[in-house]
């Protein structure tokens, strides 16, 4: 898995290649905690490029989504495809993030 | 069909297992969706698990992973040298007040949601304690 980030501004998009897994997601939360720590509100985090998510890349949006809250921001999810929608709503953690088709979509919400 | 293996408590070894799995339920003709979410994020589950809370993270304990594959249903268990635990007192569910707030506590939860069944067995002394995905065809 890798991820790209791209801050512009408040903004910071996040591109999710592979899996969000046990492996990972320590150095993919703390990332996002460095930019939200210089700056970055809205997080748009698009899984388009990504594979499948366990407990514990579920536990660190979550844990995500409470800090960028406390700091004022939000986090957005884009370009999940059904399985992973699925997996959001059976874990009801879409009723925590707000999910949009595509980047555009979730960046135009702003 | 039948396939083992026995890997080291390190993560980085889980996915090379999981995609080898994957691989077997899509040749065996398993749906789309098993293959892509109820499998791989299942096993990864409970090898983690195995790893993390069973063996300690301890390298030089070593997780087996079993798994039977026939015209009906797919057999996974996951074996660690730990002590065990009660499955049955792991309940954590949405409904819970702090699901939205803390980072862990959802690997059994989507275990039983994405397999048919979410069985424990052990701990025993020589082969220690075990926990067994099963996941029918359709």
């Amino acid at each position: 898995m890798s991820f790209i980030l791209d801050r512009n501004d408040d903004v910071l998009l996040v591109n999710v290649e592979g899996q969000l897994v046990v492996t990972n997601r320590q150095e993919f939360k703390q990332a996002i905690l460095d930019a939200v720590e210089q700056g970055a509100r809205t997080v748009v985090i698009d899984f388009a490029r990504s594979g499948y998510i366990d407990s514990s890349g579920l536990g660190a949006l979550v844990s995500l989504s409470k800090r960028v809250r406390d700091a004022g921001g939000d986090v957005r999810l884009a370009g999940l495809n059904d399985d992973l929608r699925a997996l959001f709503e059976l874990t009801r953690l879409d009723q925590l993030f707000p999910l949009y088709a595509t980047r555009a979509d979730a960046l135009a919400a702003r | 069909m039948a396939r083992q293996w026995t890997v080291a408590s390190d993560l980085m070894l889980i996915e090379p297992v999981v995609e080898s799995i994957v691989a077997l339920c899509v040749t065996a003709g398993f749906s789309a969706r098993h293959c892509s979410l109820n499998v791989p994020v299942a096993v990864t589950e409970a090898m983690a698990n195995a790893m993390l809370q069973g063996n300690r993270n301890e390298p030089s304990r070593t997780v087996q992973v079993r798994v039977a594959l026939d015209a009906e249903r797919l057999c996974v268990d996951v074996t660690d040298e730990g002590v065990g635990f009660d499955l049955s007192s792991l309940q954590q569910s949405p409904n819970e007040t702090d699901w939205f707030e803390r980072e862990d506590g959802r690997g059994v939860f989507l275990m039983r949601t994405l397999m048919d069944r979410v069985e424990s067995a052990g701990p025993d002394a020589e082969s220690g304690h075990c926990i067994r995905l099963i996941l029918h065809r359709t």
